[in-house]
């Protein structure tokens, strides 16, 4: 799936770097705590999320993620927007709450992380 | 070690928006050394987690990454309040951080588990009162 076509099921608005929005997506990870999402190594190139803050920006960044969409109408600050430009990682913003665009999303062949947390 | 680099951080205790810092700034440098992706993913959230951790419990500390030529060294270093029993720490969902901390995604006893699960050797010297130093390898040939 292309972050193009998460943007339409999720009818959501890109933030920020939306010369990105044509990358591949194979897995996606939903999550409002990041130490959950630092436990799977693999590559899960989304993140879904409700919580705002800088953090989940660094967290995206050491997992190589290059997608974060923000659930439930929620809106990053500047400094957030800005982190996410510096590493090219593109910011969606979708009124749905985190259960149901993930559910979307799956339902659509976006499928979630295969591999264990790393032991 | 002949070709040993180290990198050092001074790790701000005062600010959890900027805690992490050092760690983007290791990725970058370990990148820049061409290491393998994997590796640098290792050495970085392993990293980002102790620095959270730094920022959380002591105040912040300082940060040094030894790279040589068959592993990556971490070693952490605080003057916090130290750890009163490292055993129960290291366990998944044990912690001691506070609300705050909790609101904004981190605090869930996932910090030290989740340095350990992505090192390949990690000590911990912790004395009560005085603070913590944390060292971890990851190793490039495991």
């Amino acid at each position: 799936m292309k972050i193009k076509d998460m943007q339409k099921l999720l009818d959501a608005k890109v933030v920020c770097c939306e010369e990105n929005i044509e990358r591949q997506v194979y897995s996606a990870c939903g999550c409002d705590l990041m130490s959950d999402v630092l436990a799977y190594v693999k590559d899960q190139a989304v993140l879904l999320t409700g919580l705002v803050n800088p953090q989940v920006i660094r967290t995206a960044e050491m997992m190589d993620m290059i997608c974060i969409v923000f659930v439930r109408s929620k809106t990053p600050s500047d400094e957030i927007i800005q982190m996410a430009k510096e590493h090219g990682i593109v910011i969606m913003c979708t009124e749905k709450r985190l259960y149901e665009a993930c559910g979307i999303l799956y339902s659509n062949g976006l499928i979630g992380s295969a591999t264990k947390a790393q032991s | 070690m002949n070709d040993e680099l180290v990198f050092h951080f001074d790790i701000d205790g005062e600010d959890f928006t900027t805690a992490g810092q050092a760690s983007v700034q290791i990725k970058k440098n370990l990148r820049q050394l061409g290491l393998s992706s994997e590796i640098i993913r290792r050495v970085s959230i392993a990293m980002y987690e102790g620095e959270i951790n730094m920022v959380v419990h002591a105040h912040g500390g300082e940060a040094d990454v030894k790279v040589s030529e068959d592993w990556v060294e971490i070693i952490l270093k605080d003057s916090g309040p130290g750890i009163e029993d490292i055993d129960k720490a290291m366990m998944e969902g044990f912690s001691t951080a506070n609300d705050e901390v909790r609101s904004l995604g981190f605090g869930a006893g996932m910090g030290l588990p989740n340095m350990k699960r992505y090192t390949d050797e990690m000590e911990i010297d912790s004395v009560v009162g005085q603070g913590t130093t944390v060292r971890m390898k990851v190793k490039f040939n495991q």
